[in-house]
């Protein structure tokens, strides 16, 4: 029989409309890349500029301070948090929306809906959960709730983007477990959860996909 | 030889209808602007292929209305998918033989 070089093309087509069609592919390296730089400036600045440097344990430091100070110190973490996450987003939109565009898809389809919903519900209650913690002073579980609600939050969006997303969720959700054993160390495991581990994800997705 | 293409459904023969039967297999629905990015094909070569995937009883149509838009989306029927995945099964087996 002849070789037939258009019936496996055909099959290579439809394998690929498939998983375009199921899949978000348009997620960027970059857009793991740069939230774990900018995860990880603003621990600096949390640590030198805040937290008058020095000092890794959050709690001791907090029992030496007056209330007021503890308020106002209270405020520039939350500042620094939301401003870490802002950009992140930002950065991540970017990227991605940059890799569509220069790929000639769109960014907004049936699979990238999808999948933003799918990581919105599990981060949005991690996010209100945060600040219910945050009202009844459970400050020591914030860090690890950020960490594991997060991990969630990619397991679940990881069935509809690369597989590594879910990888790096299951990575977050261990991180923020063990945070939560050794809470001291919260600035540690947010410089290896948002920091490491994004960048680690980032460089890896850019050699394997994009570069 | 007969036996190997034998399972090929000519219905599937246009890509397009391939693609189109490809994107419906794997998805609950799929509305028909989105169908035609992941596709890239015109508006009326879109249509027709569909209207003659439905014509065969291998797709279903849902008219609706989002707000005051027509949203016209596709999904696959039982036929549909058991046809197709005949079809790629023929593929499969075909490639196999070579």
């Amino acid at each position: 029989m002849e070789k037939n070089p258009t019936s496996a093309e055909e099959l290579k087509t439809i394998r690929k409309i498939m998983e375009e069609s199921t899949k978000f592919l348009s997620l960027s390296g970059f857009s793991g890349l740069f939230p774990g730089l900018i995860a990880i400036a603003g621990a600096l600045i949390a640590h030198f500029l805040i937290l008058d440097k020095g000092e890794m344990s959050y709690y001791e430091y907090f029992a030496t301070l007056s209330g007021k100070e503890t308020v106002i110190i209270k405020w520039q973490m939350i500042t620094v948090a939301l401003s870490v996450l802002l950009l992140s987003l930002l950065a991540a939109f970017y990227f991605s929306f940059r890799k569509a565009k220069g790929s000639g898809k769109s960014f907004w389809t049936p699979v990238s809906k999808r999948m933003f919903i799918n990581l919105l519900i599990p981060l949005v209650t991690g996010g209100l959960f945060v600040i219910i913690l945050i009202i009844q002073n459970t400050i020591h579980l914030v860090v690890p709730g950020l960490l594991v609600f997060y991990g969630l939050a990619l397991v679940n969006a990881g069935k509809f983007t690369y597989n590594e997303v879910f990888y790096l969720g299951i990575l977050e959700i261990l991180t923020g477990l063990v945070c939560a054993m050794f809470p001291d160390l919260w600035l540690v495991f947010w410089i290896i959860g948002f920091g490491i581990l994004h960048i680690g994800y980032g460089l890896f997705m850019y050699r394997k996909y994009e570069a | 030889m007969k036996d190997l293409i034998s399972g090929l459904n000519k219905v599937f023969e246009s890509r397009v209808r391939l693609g189109i039967m490809s994107v419906l297999m794997v998805n609950d629905s799929f509305d028909f602007n989105s169908l035609k990015e992941s596709l890239n094909v015109t508006d009326g070569n879109l249509a027709s292929h569909l209207k003659a995937l439905e014509d065969r009883k291998l797709i279903t149509v849902n008219k609706q209305f989002i707000g005051r838009k027509p949203n016209t989306s596709y999904s696959i029927t039982r036929t549909g998918e058991h046809l197709f995945k005949q079809h790629l099964k023929a593929l499969e087996d075909l490639i196999n033989a070579q």
